[in-house]
């Protein structure tokens, strides 16, 4: 890359988020998971892929390494991304279908649960008519083949991944690659559409699956791809990984502060260099004794159940739904939503209690995905949870 | 165009002729009788059994063998689960395909030198997902065209078809295959693609894909693919291609739910299990086969009444998951009644409650 253009891409990216601006798209050069990124490296370099299917949870670092995979496969014309945002008409008859499309020359990425229940005419339609038509170029790399086909292969392919983006450019795959985001929140009829569409144009189209729990994916759709487990981060790595992002930031970690980030990130990567730059923009050099700041979601989650252990009380449970509906109204999940209250309550409450608890959790939180309002079970449980709790501290009091 | 390389190898390797269909030797000696015939005595026909025994695979090749490369496009129309298959398009797409004619007289299949049977066929793939209005809808249309006209509907689980549709179609059971037959068939594979296997790994290969034949290839291609050129497959590769859970994830989440820690500790150990991202149904599943091997000592130890409770909450715990349930709460309410179970070994009255009470 010249000078200027790599000036230009500093440029560009001195307003991300840390995040964002640090993320590496080259395999070969990422910190976390290195047994994992050497296999993906070995399937790519090969020529050819499977069709994928990457899962783990959040900010394990899940389209890190489908970006570098589309790197390795495509050079670093897969990185020239473009955004659409467009409504489609879809099925018979057209319903409006609004879509974010994020795409390169060689790749589609696209999320078709956003659509709702309206998913299935996005994979019978839009997906298959992507999948079935042959990207523009393959007829030209097929024709490049076959001249190279009288000699040996070229030995490229297998050099070091520092200049992989100029020889894997030279011979690009003659598929394109189609990214499907969250395919565990799609729904079944889409997911069973999706099945013969993988077998039928996998000469012309292949398919990254990303999930984060594989549960949710029918079998059918999973044995059809070469599953990749992303796990998160081991502390270990976090750690380096802050150090590394610090260092180039240019400023400096200190053990302490850097344990506290991993502890309260759990070990997700993306909370984690959120919580770092938010913590360095309030107040840096850190102080021995300060906190991580946190999201604000977050925050009214802990106080949610802090109010619940505190009072158990009708009034209690007002509080409590005026603040799930605020983070309902600023569009956090209520799955996430969930899972945080639970994983404080469980942090905070005697051995004795904890089996009730997480059996009371479960069973509305089950309701609440059965369900369509999710307030609803929310408060259900807050409330069950208050009686349960109640109940249990009369009964130590009795004791005494 | 693209070359066969760049094909995944369960289609690269897919039967192209009905007698190569590997172990469904029923359903292959039906078929083939109605091949040879040549009259095309052949009625509308329901396959049916576990995804990767080769019902599509069989479909297609009937349809192949019969008509020929030639007469494929004309002859035979394929409607899966990624097309729209409302009660409309069974009213217009369907019924006009089934009402063309087909050209009359003695015509040949070059390939085989018989004659191209005198009816057009109609593969419905996936046809569980097909809705029942859509399913009611079919019924009149295979009677009234069944001179031009045959069918081949493909399921997984016969008990989506209606009846009527069930009673008018031969029925073919597809039945998961054996060990025997899928070591053949990928060994088979693995010398076609000049790959060194170790027959320990090909066994645990086809262990690990349950008589699913597709799951086998992919498996296979995966772990080789995996491992690099060259490189050497071993265990490790495919239990991460196959997504397996490994043996000592197994151990440690058997230890922490049936061993005598604090729920904290077990709490923790759950955590982790789903922060690695390990798929918990598949977790249940591996867990589950244990007990029912009851090899172990931990499990052995526990009394009949008992199993069956850690059992009933496993299958409890994964039906929710298939309504969408949050993994890491159903694994901690999982551990939660686990230890529950195993602690209170002495109280048989109130487990044989908890059972019966379900």
């Amino acid at each position: 890359m010249t000078g200027v253009g790599k000036m230009e891409q500093e440029h560009k990216r001195s307003g991300l988020m840390w995040v964002d601006k640090h993320r590496s798209t080259n395999l070969a050069k990422l910190e976390v998971h290195k047994a994992l990124n050497v296999r993906l490296l070995n399937l790519v370099r090969q020529g050819d892929v499977p069709h994928l299917f990457f899962y783990g949870p959040p900010g394990a670092g899940k389209r890190t390494r489908v970006m570098g995979v589309l790197h390795e496969l495509f050079g670093a014309s897969a990185e020239k991304l473009r955004v659409q945002h467009r409504v489609f008409k879809l099925g018979d008859p057209p319903k409006e279908v609004e879509m974010t499309l994020v795409m390169s020359n060689h790749h589609v990425e696209m999320n078709p649960s956003d659509v709702g229940i309206k998913d299935r005419l996005v994979v019978q339609e839009m997906i298959k008519e992507i999948a079935s038509s042959v990207p523009l170029d393959a007829f030209q790399t097929t024709k490049k083949k076959e001249q190279n086909a009288a000699g040996p292969e070229p030995q490229g392919a297998a050099a070091a991944g520092a200049n992989t983006s100029n020889n894997s450019a030279a011979h690009k795959p003659a598929f394109k690659v189609l990214v499907l985001h969250d395919v565990d929140r799609m729904s079944r009829l889409a997911q069973q559409a999706l099945r013969r569409t993988m077998e039928k144009y996998a000469r012309t189209c292949r398919i990254i699956m990303l999930a984060t729990s594989a549960s949710k994916v029918i079998e059918p759709l999973r044995s059809r791809c070469l599953g990749v487990r992303v796990p998160l981060p081991s502390d270990t790595e976090l750690v380096q990984v802050l150090r590394h992002v610090a260092n180039k930031e240019g400023f400096i970690v200190t053990d302490s502060f850097g344990a506290k980030v991993v502890a309260s990130s759990g070990r997700n990567m993306r909370r984690a260099l959120l919580q770092l730059e938010a913590s360095k923009s309030q107040n840096y050099p850190f102080s021995a004794e300060q906190q991580v700041t946190k999201a604000d979601w977050e925050l009214a989650c802990a106080s949610i159940s802090d109010l619940m252990l505190v009072q158990q009380a009708p009034r209690t449970l007002l509080t409590v739904r005026q603040k799930l509906y605020d983070l309902l109204t600023h569009a956090i999940p209520a799955d996430i939503i969930f899972h945080a209250i639970v994983a404080n309550l469980l942090r905070q409450v005697d051995q004795e209690l904890a089996p009730q608890l997480v059996a009371h959790a479960a069973m509305y939180e089950h309701r609440m995905q059965k369900g369509s309002k999710p307030i609803l079970h929310l408060e259900a449980f807050c409330a069950r949870f208050m009686q349960l709790y109640k109940a249990y501290l009369s009964a130590i009091m009795d004791l005494f | 165009m693209v070359g066969n390389d760049m094909m995944p190898w369960s289609e690269k390797y897919r039967p192209q002729k009905v007698a190569q269909v590997a172990h469904q030797d029923e359903v292959v000696r039906m078929l083939s009788s109605a091949l040879d015939d040549g009259q095309g005595n052949l009625p509308h026909l329901l396959f049916y059994g576990p995804p990767g025994t080769g019902k599509t695979s069989t479909a297609l090749a009937l349809c192949r063998q019969m008509f020929g490369a030639q007469h494929f496009k004309a002859r035979v129309l394929e409607l899966n689960a990624s097309d729209e298959r409302g009660i409309k398009v069974v009213r217009d797409r369907i019924k006009t395909f089934a009402q063309t004619s087909v050209p009359e007289g003695r015509i040949t299949n070059k390939e085989t030198g018989r004659a191209v049977p005198a009816f057009k066929i109609i593969i419905l793939d996936e046809a569980d997902a097909i809705t029942t209005d859509a399913q009611t809808a079919l019924r009149r249309t295979m009677e009234t065209f069944s001179l031009t006209t045959r069918f081949i509907l493909i399921c997984n689980y016969i008990s989506r078809i209606i009846a009527p549709l069930a009673s008018r179609c031969a029925k073919c059971r597809f039945m998961p295959l054996p060990m025997s037959a899928m070591r053949a068939h990928l060994s088979h594979i693995a010398s076609g693609e000049g790959l060194s296997i170790s027959t320990q790994l090909l066994d645990h290969m086809c262990e690990a894909s349950e008589g699913d034949m597709r799951r086998a290839i992919t498996t296979l291609q995966s772990t080789s693919r995996m491992a690099g050129p060259g490189g050497d497959m071993d265990d490790e590769a495919l239990v991460t291609a196959a997504c397996l859970v490994p043996e000592s994830v197994l151990d440690d989440f058997e230890a922490a739910v049936l061993g005598s820690c604090s729920f904290k500790d077990m709490s923790l150990v759950l955590t982790n299990i789903v922060d690695d991202g390990y798929s918990v149904s598949q977790l249940i599943l591996q867990f589950g086969r244990r007990i029912q091997e009851n090899t172990r000592a931990s499990i052995a130890g526990l009394s009949d009444l008992q199993k069956s409770a850690v059992v009933l909450k496993l299958a409890e715990a994964e039906a929710q998951m298939i309504d969408g349930a949050d993994e890491w709460l159903q694994l901690q309410d999982i551990g939660g009644r686990l230890r529950e179970t195993v602690q209170c070994a002495t109280n048989q009255g109130s487990l044989r409650h908890t059972i019966q009470s379900v």
